[in-house]
This record gives C-alpha cells, structure tokens and sequence, in this order.
C-alpha cells in the first residue's frame, strides 16, 4: 500500500513538474506569447476585481464633472455624464471577457464537435453539413450577428446578455466547424483510427478518445482566437446601439452615443476605450499565434 | 597537396595510380542542428573523397548523417537549423566552405549538381517542365532560348522521355513519378556537371522503376563520364552499381573501399551485421535473421568511445576509446579496434529462437482453411464529374481470391497501385468490398452486420506500416495496449495492468515503457507497440500491411524475427502484405503476387522464388537488387520497360500486358484466368 | 475551363438558396412587427383595423410559403420588392448606395494588397530579425485595432492637422475624381489596415512555407540567383492562398463597412444595413444579405478562376 501511494505521490510530483516545466518552456519559446497571456491575466483580473479596483460607481451620473479631462480624481477623465472612464473601463473588461470568453467557447465547442463528427462518419452526413456550413458563411461575420440581434432580442443573466452571447457565437460555429474538420479528416486518416476501428470500439469511444484528443491543439488555437474576434464584435455591436445596452459599462458603447458627438473636445473618452478593445484583441492574438507556432510540429524545427 | 592525398599516400603499399586524385573530397566535416532538445552532432569528423569517373555508394541507415554530409557539399543545409561547424570540402583545388556565395551559386548545377529523394516534390508544380530545365541551361551556359529548347529536348531524350518538344510545355504534375525523377536527372545533367550527386533517387519509386532510373545513371554517367555519388541505405543498389562505398553510422564513416572487398570482408562489425541482418533471396533461407539487438545511438548524447560499440556483439574493454578510421592495406579504411580480425572474429549473431516454422502446423491443415477469399473486388468512385454524370471509377482490387491456413503466413505481394492494402483492408472490413465473399471464422465479413463484425474483431487484427502514426501520440504506450483488454475483452485494471506489462516483454521492451509517449521512443519501439496492441485481443489472424517497410535494416531484422517467434509460439496466420520480396520469401509459407488490381500469381514459397511462371514475377524478381556484386556482376540487367498504366483505364485483357516481354495480340483479348499450371502453383498468363 | 466555370456557377444556385431560406424565415421569426413600429412612430392613435391593413398591403397577412414564392419570383426577375419603412423600391435604396460603398472597398483592397505582399514577404525572408518582429507587430495591431475606432482617430487627427471633418454629402467621382478620392481615402485607409494585416499574414506565412519546400532546394541545387529563387520559384506558389485571402476579405469588407460608414457619415451599403435592422425593415434586410451573399459568391467563384488560371494542377485537374 505504502508503495503504490509513494508511486501515485511521485506521479503527483511528477506531473506538477511537467506543468511547471511546460510554462516555463512556453515562456522561453514563445515570449511575446507569454507576453500576451500576461496581459490577458492582468484584464482578467481588472475584471474579477472590478469592484475593489474601481474609484468609482461605474453607473453614477455626476453632472458636476461631465467631460473632465484626466486628472487626480479621475485617471482617465469622465464622460457626458460625469461617470469615471477609468471605473466603466474595469467593469467593462468584465463585460467584454465575459462575453468574448463564453461566446468564443461555445461557438468553438459546437462547431468543434459538429466537424469531428463530420469528418468521423464522412459520406451523406458530411456532405449535408458541409453544404450548411458553405450556406452560413455567405454572411460576413458582422452581419449575421446582427441579424441574429435583431432577430432574438435581449435576455439577460448573471449580468451577461444571453442573447447577446448567442449571437456571436452563431456566427463562429460554421468557421469553427470548418477548420476542426480539416484537422479531424488528417487524423481521421491516420492509421492508429484504423487500428481502433480494427478493434471493434464503438463510435462514441473513438471519437471521445482516439479523434477529440487529437484536434485539440487546433481547437485551442481556435478558442483563443475567437475569443479576440468575438471581443471585438461585441464592441462594434455594442458601438452600433445593437449590442450591450446603457448603463451597463461595455468598450464598444463607450465609443457610441454621445462619444462619438463630444470625442472631438473631450478624446479621451474615445481614446481609453479603443486602447482597450486593441489592447485585450492584441493580447489574445498574440498568445494564439504563440500557441499555433508551439503547438504545430510543422513550425518547431 | 591536399590533406586526402597525403593521407591516401601514408597508407602502406597502395600503388600510386589507383591514387588518382579524387575529384571531390569531404574532409573531417562536423556539422549541427539545433533542435528544441538541443544541437545535435549530425555530422562528426566525415571524411570521403570520390576519385573521376568513379561511382561512390555512400551507405548507412536514416540519421546517420548520409545525406547532410552531400547537402553539405552543397551548401544546401536548411537555414537556419543546420550549420557547418569543422572541416574542409575540396572541389577543383579550393575549399568549397570557403568559397563566397556568388562562386558557389555559380557552380552548383554547372559542376556539382544534385538529384533528391522526392520526385513528387522537388519539381516546381506552377512552372512548366520545360523553364525548369532551361534554368541551368541559361544561367550557367548563357543559351539563348532557341538554344536552350533544343538541349533541353535532347536532354530528355537522353533521358528516355520521348516526344520531348511536347512534354516541355507541360507541368510536373502531368508526369509519373518515375518520368518527374527523369526530368530531375536531366536537370542535373543540363551543364554536363563534372559530379553528380544522388540523394536517394529510388526510394520513393517502385522496384521496376527503381531499375529503369538506375541504369539510366549509370549508362549515362559512364558514357559522359560523369563522377557519381550515390546516397542510398539500400546494401542491394550499392552492389550492384558502386565501384567503393562509405559505410556511415551516427555521423561518422565507419568502413570505406571498393565495392568487392568490402562485401567480400567487411572489416567493420556495423557492415557485417547490415549485410547478415538483410533478407537475401541469393542464399538459401534458413531460421531466423541475424541481428543488430539495441538502436542507434541518441546524437544528442553520443558514447564516449566506440559509437557502436554499445550494439556489437565483438566488443571489447578498448572499444571505450575512440577507434580512428584507419588505412587497412590497399584503399581500405575502416573505424574498429578490431579491424584487422574482422569478419571472422565477429561471432553468429543468431538470436537463440526457434527455427523458422516451415509450414502450417499440421492441426492447422486438417480443419480447413481459417480465411478464405473469393472474387474480392473493390471499385471506388473517383469525385463526380458534373451533376448527372457519375465520377470515373477505379478498380483497386478486382476478382481476387486466395485462403490462409491457420498458422500460415501469406504473403502478399505487388508493386505501388496494385491493390495489395486495400485487400487487407477489405479482409478486415475497413472499407466495404464491393462484390465477393471473405469467409472467416463461420463468417462472412463481407456482409457480416456491425455486431457481427465487432464479434468478429477480437479474432483477428492489424498491425501498421509507419511506426510514427500507427500509436496515438496522446495516449501512453501502456493505455494503447491495455485498451483492448478492458474495453473488449472486460478485464479489471490490476489484470489488465499485469497482462499489459506481460504483453511488453513479449515483444521485448521494459514493462516500464508502459508509461512512456510513442513520441519519447524509437520507430523500431514503437513497431513493437503496435505488435503488443494487435496481441492483446488475443486474435487467431493478423493483417501485417508493410510492417517492417518504414523501418531502418537493422531494426527490421529485429521485427522480422519477433513475428516469426510470435507465429511459432502462438500459433498465428499472417497476411503478410510487403513490397520487398526478399522480406516476403523470409516471413511466408505461400505467395499472392498482384499487378494492377488483379492476382498475377499464388504459389507456395521456394517454388515462387525458384521457378516463377509469370512473366511479372520474374521481371520483378529480376529488379530487386541483391547485395552482393559477384552476383549483380553476372545478372544480366534485365529490366521491365515502361510505366504503371493507369488504375483509371487499366489495359484490356491482361492488365500486365502493356509492360510484358512476352505479350502477343491475344493478350489484350481477354483477361486470362488464374489456372493451376503445377499442383498449388496458379499462374494468370495465356503463355505459361 | 469554360465548362468548370458553369458547373462553378451552377453549384452556386443551391447555396444563394439556402441563404435566401434562411434568412427569410429567421427574420419572420423575430417578435414584434414592423407594422406597429411604424405607425406608433408618428406618434398617432393606433387601431387595430389601420394596422391590419397595414400588413395587408404589405402583403403580411398572407401564409409564410407564399411570402417567400413571391420574394424569390421577385429576387429571379430582379424585382427585390419596395422598402417596408421608406416605400420606396429596394433596388433603389440600395442603388444610389452601393456605388461609394464599392469604391471604399476597392480602394481598402488595392491599398491593402499594395502594403501587404511586400510586407509579408519581406518579414517571411527575413524571419525573426527585427524586421520581421516590427511586421509581424504592425500586422498584429492591424487585427487588434477596432476600425471604427480607427475611423474616429483619423478624424481626430485630421481635424487637428488640417481641421478637416467628413463631409456631410461626399463627392461623386465623376464630378471631381481627385476630391473624391481624397474624401474617400481616409475611411478606406481605416478599413484597409486590418485588410492589409489579414493579407500580409497570410502571405508571410504561406511565403515561409514555401521557401521550405523541396522545390525550392532544387531551384538553388541548379545553380539559380537567389533573388530569382525567391521571384520565380517561390512568389507564383506563395500568391495562391493569398489570393483567397484577397478575394474572401473583400467580400467580408463590405461586412466591415457596416460599422465604419457610421464613423464617417458615409452613406453607403453598411448605414443601410444598420438602419434596416434597427428598424426591422425585413424586405430591406434580406436583399442586402443576398446582396452581400452573391458578393461572396462570387468572390469564391471569381478565386476559383484565377487559381485555375495560376496553378496548372487545378486547370488540367
């Protein structure tokens, strides 16, 4: 008993080792990666934290100091209402992560399953979703977004607009779908599927262990990328009045509205929000080429 | 006087003009990668020179550094990985290394030029056949176009493509293989270079092709007098065509000398277990193959002393001392502390195993055949060709029917194209036959339903050719093999991690590499595995489709041997599926030999390779090249004319007819039927 | 390659009909009715017999199957049916509309393929030297950078050089084509920079991957200069997946004017969009998704072509 614990507690240590070394390695490989990843933790951090963090009330109307430029009290100035950019900025990385996160996730995931199982059974069923994937991306990403918005409404939970989030990651399910489904049919074509098929599994088996294993470095790649993507979508949406709505604090509407009459006396209310939205998609794309460049052998020499 | 000359000179008693000086020479060149793992030694102190006119065999197995040694000469290494760190090229009185990247460019392709492996890829696929070849042509010689037109349609008349005026307008893709590697050997022969180097120019065609290409170089290289350095890792090619070889492992050149002697007396203890380690279909077969036991060394951290000493069975206390290439009398070289008691002194490297089983076992015979084939065939639509219009079909396999014996292995046969994976996939219900039967274990898989079929599973499997792809990478070796056995077969996880751990020193590695990647192991390893895998569901048949092709001759010798005892021992049938004869004649009891789709001939073993019927059989048997150049000096070079017709439209009547020696009108009339010309001997030829 | 092109433009009949399906029946799902939108908004007493007739002179009482036989016997005869908010034709809205918002594209796209493939190139040759890490940075940014927001600092900056603001009616080229184009060039530039970024991505990539190529070694095996390895070996092989890049985010632009057109008060395909939409104006919107559908098409058709032009694989395949 006393060995197998010692071996399971070695394992433990073991594996917690791999994962050190496995970051410490990415640092070294991929810096601007990790430079990336770094900036994402710090956003994701603003938005945990927003609550201690912030100044301000990120809803609180404050006619007093409408359009103040930068200054002690407020780092970042205010907007036409008085309210703290710096405080709507922190609390709007929460709406942007949050969104841009769970939208990315689920697009990915659904459009990951659907082009596995697409390139796993091939024939008819492929045949069919290829067509549908082929019919959805005729949309410009924006524009069936759009439409989706206008189509479902509003829905809000927790603070996030569900409808929102589905309408973002509609769009991404066809892409998403596409590109695993590549990856899916190279792996579907190595012979160690043959071998699982050769030993009698059932589908289910193979796909969950022998395919999806093996797709999910592009997977990942995809994750990261569309969470970037669908950051900036929710701002543009947002921007045309079509996506978060006021007060709720969100990058996009900072930029809409009443920005876009007083931006020219007052740029700072233009100028921290953009910053932002580039800053978060930067980050994110960043760690995703990182992570495409670290995860495909074609890349590592 | 270059340093090689005066070395050459030391050597005692070798008369001064055989020491014609070599026209290329590579001296003690080192060369590095980086690697994510860290920089790797590829090259190590190399050192061989190539005199004019001579042919070069330039030997050893992959990663020994064969090949970035010529790219080296070149100076062709990939950037920015790969860098020459040491020694010295000499070419024409300068040091090439030295030379600055105009003169160097200046004479690649003009002096030196070079011919790769790949001939599918080393073609430009956007730019006409015919610009590629006048590249050289304008650049070096400063031919007008007119000019270079005319040479390059001579030149691929050298090359034996006819209608050279209208190929040159056309694009690589339009061109088998075999033509894409003549268009490379007459892009290479553009300037007439004073060398030639050959990268593996044969590995990736067909042993019929492999011949064609071959004697082309040789003929031509002879009649224009061309030096010839030919990198290849198969023992066969270099007896037949080189006049002295380099025998390479880890980086370094462990033996050098002519040709003759060095088959004759290997001096070095790698040669000798190369050249016993092969299957021959010159020698009689007899038991298990001698082989190398271990791999080759990690470059990363190469041994102290001898490289190979970790591996050779004559290994000595001084052996941990780096043993120097040293002048054995005339022209011979070679990098042993024990160079001068070699061969003899090099003991049988004959695993203790059972002899190799002769025949079925005789219970086996008696209960009938355990699988039995009849009339397979398998079409496959090609892509559709408009709305209405069906695609174009393919016949991959047609009317093909053979049986196995329980306990016997069957070879399978046949060259690229012939069909000869698909039947294996078929047998085991990878892909859907479209018309036959295969009848196996009270079965028919053919039509058996999807329970059926999972039933039928458990008794019979497969086993892959590419080590590399065949395993799971996100899956430890112990998971592989114990997914079977609690997936199928219902075990718990204490028996199942015990019978795992039996199954690995089965088929000879550690228990412990259960817990390894197929990344962290070596192909030889991981071919291992996947025999571990098809073992565990305890299956009466296995489909060994091109098992030991991926894999280096001293590794093969290894897994050659392990499926032998396995077969012995448990009582197993093979289909064995192989393109290389001499593996074929070494592992079965009975042969298929198919061409395009359809059975040319099935016969039992020593008649096959004794007295082939089929004019295929025998053109093939004729191609495949044998180590040993007494024997490739008296063979006649005979070889099959022509290229693989088209699967889309094979030729009528006698697919094989088209290439055939013997073919007459009748031929294309009607598909001859495979009839019994001896007892168990069927030949499909109206001419036999 | 004439029968490829038909039977390329004949598979497109089936997708523009799945478009055509799907976007109808999703709008027809939505909540709320235009109807009531529309007469609410002049502020007037609503009855529910003025908008029952409303929506039967819109024809909206009328079974669902209906609706789109008509919509789609329109769409064949090129009648796309007249505006639910405005009443005037579709194909006029969009008409005087669609011309600026072409010319923006245009211009983004010869601006972007112009920076782009000697960009791409030059950071592929020059791998992970600093050139290569200042591309690769400004490609990056180019993808980060939210174009409306860019629109709004060009404007910014433009109106504190040269206190320049967007015009409030923009130019027609044919009346002055050098004011034209130098009111057009600021959004387009806004626009062309992610373009440019997506371009010169892809080309650095794809020319990396060429140069690996074994053809390439044997193009320097022969002795070739380097500079020609590069222009006559590589640039042909490397273009083919740029130019679907080109292609497919030139139809995807138009998706991006959507927002941009807002920033610079330009009256194009995008504002039309936004409003259509704000406004539930379903006749509108679902000819501007197949409008902007049959953009894509045949961006892919048009890509499909020229790939058989330049790839002698696909020409004789």
């Amino acid at each position: 008993m006393s060995t197998s614990m010692e071996a399971g507690i070695s394992r433990a240590v073991q594996s917690r080792h791999r994962e050190r070394g496995l970051v410490l390695r990415f640092i070294a490989a991929q810096p601007l990666g990790a430079a990336g990843l770094l900036v994402i933790l710090l956003m994701a951090a603003a938005a945990i934290f927003a609550d201690l963090l912030a100044p301000y009330d990120p809803e609180a109307i404050d006619f007093a100091s409408m359009l103040a430029p930068p200054s002690a009290e407020h780092f970042l100035g205010t907007d036409a209402f008085g309210r703290d950019i710096l405080t709507r900025l922190l609390y709007g990385a929460r709406t942007a992560l949050s969104i841009g996160f769970l939208s990315s996730f689920l697009g990915c995931t659904a459009g990951g399953l659907l082009g596995v199982a697409s390139a796993y059974f091939g024939g008819r069923v492929d045949l069919l979703l290829q067509r549908l994937v082929d019919i959805v991306l005729c949309f410009p990403i924006i524009v069936l977004a759009l439409v989706m918005v206008a189509v479902v409404g509003h829905r809000p939970l927790l603070g996030i607009d569900l409808n929102l989030v589905a309408a973002i990651a509609i769009p991404i399910v066809p892409r998403a779908a596409r590109v695993v489904r590549a990856a899916a049919l190279s792996v579907r074509a190595m012979p160690y599927i043959d071998a699982a098929r050769a030993g009698g599994y059932g589908h289910v088996h193979i796909i969950l262990r022998h395919m999806a294993p093996n797709v999910a470095a592009p997977y990942l790649i995809l994750l990261t990328a569309y969470i970037a993507q669908a950051i900036l979508l929710e701002a543009s949406l947002s921007f045309l009045g079509l996506g978060v709505v006021e007060p709720k604090p969100a990058w996009g509407l900072m930029l809409a509205g009443d920005s876009s009459n007083f931006y020219q006396e007052a740029p700072w209310m233009i100028l921290f929000p953009g910053l932002a939205i580039s800053l978060a998609v930067f980050a994110f794309n960043l760690f995703g080429d990182a992570l495409r460049d670290w995860l495909d052998p074609k890349f590592r020499t | 006087m270059s340093a090689t000359l005066s070395a050459l000179n030391e050597v005692p008693g070798c008369p001064p003009d055989a020491l014609a000086a070599p026209i290329l020479a590579v001296e003690d060149l080192a060369v590095e990668f980086d690697t994510a793992a860290g920089t790797v030694r590829a090259v190590d102190g190399v050192s061989w020179s190539v005199r004019a006119g001579e042919t070069l065999g330039l030997v050893g197995e992959s990663g020994c550094g064969k090949s970035v040694s010529a790219l080296s000469v070149m100076r062709l290494l990939a950037k920015p990985a790969g860098r020459i760190v040491g020694g010295r090229v000499m070419f024409g009185g300068q040091n090439l290394l030295r030379l600055p990247e105009g003169e160097m460019r200046a004479l690649r392709g003009r002096d030196i030029s070079m011919i790769f492996q790949e001939p599918m890829t080393s073609l430009n696929p956007v730019m006409t056949v015919g610009a590629q070849l006048a590249e050289p042509l304008r650049i070096h010689l400063g031919m007008t176009e007119a000019q270079a037109r005319a040479r390059s349609i001579e030149l691929l008349g050298m090359v034996g493509i006819p209608d050279g005026a209208r190929r040159l307008a056309q694009y690589p893709h339009q061109f088998s293989g075999g033509m894409r590697q003549r268009v490379m050997i007459a892009i290479g022969l553009a300037c007439e270079p004073k060398v030639i180097i050959a990268d593996e120019p044969t590995t990736a065609l067909d042993v019929t092709i492999q011949a064609q290409i071959l004697e082309l170089m040789k003929d031509l290289s002879r009649r224009l007098g061309i030096t010839l350095v030919l990198i290849t890792h198969n023992l066969g090619i270099v007896a037949r065509y080189a006049d002295r070889l380099a025998v390479m492992y880890a980086g370094r050149v462990v033996e050098e000398g002519p040709a003759a002697e060095v088959f004759a007396a290997p001096r070095h203890p790698y040669t000798i277990g190369l050249l016993r380690s092969v299957p021959r279909l010159d020698r009689p077969r007899d038991g298990a193959l001698e082989t190398i036991e271990g791999l080759p060394p990690n470059l990363l951290r190469p041994p102290a002393g001898c490289r190979f000493a970790p591996r050779c069975a004559a290994r000595l206390p001084v052996c941990e001392k780096d043993p120097p290439l040293r002048g054995m009398g005339a022209e011979r070289r070679a990098a042993c502390h024990r160079a001068e008691d070699m061969p003899a002194a090099m003991p049988e490297l004959r695993a203790p195993a059972a002899a190799l089983a002769s025949g079925p076992t005789a219970e086996a015979s008696a209960g009938g055949p355990l699988l039995e084939v009849r009339g397979l065939s398998k079409h496959f639509g090609m892509p559709a060709r408009g709305f209405f219009r069906d695609g174009p079909v393919v016949r991959a396999v047609e009317d093909v029917s053979f049986t196995i014996s329980r306990g016997e292995t069957l070879g399978l046969v046949g060259e690229s194209g012939c069909g000869k994976t698909t039947v294996g996939r078929l047998v085991l219900r990878l892909d859907q036959p479209s018309k036959g039967e295969i009848l196996f274990g009270g079965g028919n898989i053919a039509t058996a339903t999807e329970p059926e079929m999972r039933a039928l599973r458990t008794r019979m499997q497969v086993i892959f050719q590419d080590p590399y792809s065949s395993l799971n990478p996100r899956m430890t070796v112990g998971d592989t093999i114990s997914e079977p056995l609690l997936h199928r077969l219902g075990m718990r996880r204490t028996e199942a991690r015990e019978r795992t751990a039996a199954l690995l020193r089965q088929v000879g590695l550690p228990a412990e590499m259960g817990q390894r990647y197929p990344h962290q192991m070596s192909g030889g390893q991981r071919q291992r595995v996947g025999i571990a895998r098809a073992l565990a569901m305890e299956p009466e048949f296995i489909v060994c489709d091109e098992a030991v092709s991926a894999l280096d001759v001293s590794v093969q010798g290894q897994i050659i041997n392990l499926l032998a005892e396995l077969q012995a021992e448990l009582g197993l049938s093979y289909l064995f599926i192989a393109h290389d004869l001499a593996v074929v004649r070494h592992l079965s009891h009975r042969v298929v030999v198919m061409y395009l789709g359809r059975v040319m001939e099935v016969a039992d073993r020593d008649t096959l390779y004794a007295a082939p019927l089929h004019p295929y059989t025998r053109a093939l048997l004729d191609a495949a090249p044998v180590p040993d150049p007494d024997v490739e000096r008296k063979r006649p070079p005979r070889t099959l004319g022509g290229e693989l017709p088209s699967p889309l439209a094979p030729p009528s009547g006698c697919v094989f007819r088209t290439r055939c020696p013997m073919a007459i009108p009748d031929c294309a009339a009607v598909v001859p039927p495979l009839q019994e010309a001896r007892a168990g001997h069927l030949a499909a030829c109206i001419r036999v | 390659m004439l029968r490829y092109a038909a039977r390329r433009i004949a598979l497109m009949v089936p997708t523009l009909l799945g478009v055509a399906l799907l976007t109808f029946f999703m709008l027809r799902v939505v909540p709320g009715d235009i109807v009531e939108v529309k007469l609410r908004s002049d502020g007037a007493q609503v009855t529910q017999e003025m908008i029952d007739s409303e929506r039967a002179r819109l024809g909206l009482d009328r079974p669902l199957v209906v609706q789109f036989g008509d919509w789609m016997r329109g769409l064949v005869t090129l009648d796309l049916g007249t505006s639910m908010w405005t009443g005037r034709p579709v194909a006029q809205e969009i008409g005087i509309r669609l011309g600026l918002t072409m010319q923006v594209a245009f211009m983004a796209a010869v601006i972007a393929v112009l920076i782009a493939v000697p960009l791409g190139t030059i950071s592929a040759l020059w791998r992970d030297t600093w050139l290569d890490y200042a591309v690769r940075i400004f490609t990056m940014a180019g993808l980060a950078v939210p174009s409306f927001w860019l629109g709004m600092l060009v404007i910014l900056g433009l109106l504190s050089v040269f206190h320049w603001s967007p015009p409030v009616t923009y130019t027609p080229f044919w009346r002055s084509p050098l004011e034209n184009i130098s009111q057009l060039i600021w959004p387009a530039l806004a626009v062309g920079y992610r373009y440019a970024a997506v371009v010169a991505r892809m080309v650095r990539s794809s020319v990396i991957e060429v140069m690996r190529e074994d053809y390439i070694r044997t193009a320097r095996a022969k002795g070739v200069f380097e500079r020609l390895v590069v222009a006559r070996h590589a640039m042909r092989n490397a273009m083919l997946p740029a130019i679907t890049v080109v292609g497919l985010e030139f139809a995807f632009l138009i998706g991006g004017l959507v927002v941009t057109e807002q920033v610079f008060n330009l009256n194009g395909i995008g504002r039309l969009f936004v409003e259509a939409v704000s406004r539930s104006d379903f006749v509108l919107v679902q000819a501007l998704v197949m409008l902007l559908a049959v953009v894509f098409v045949t961006m892919n058709l048009l890509i499909d072509m020229l790939y058989g032009v330049l790839d002698p694989r696909v020409r004789h395949g």
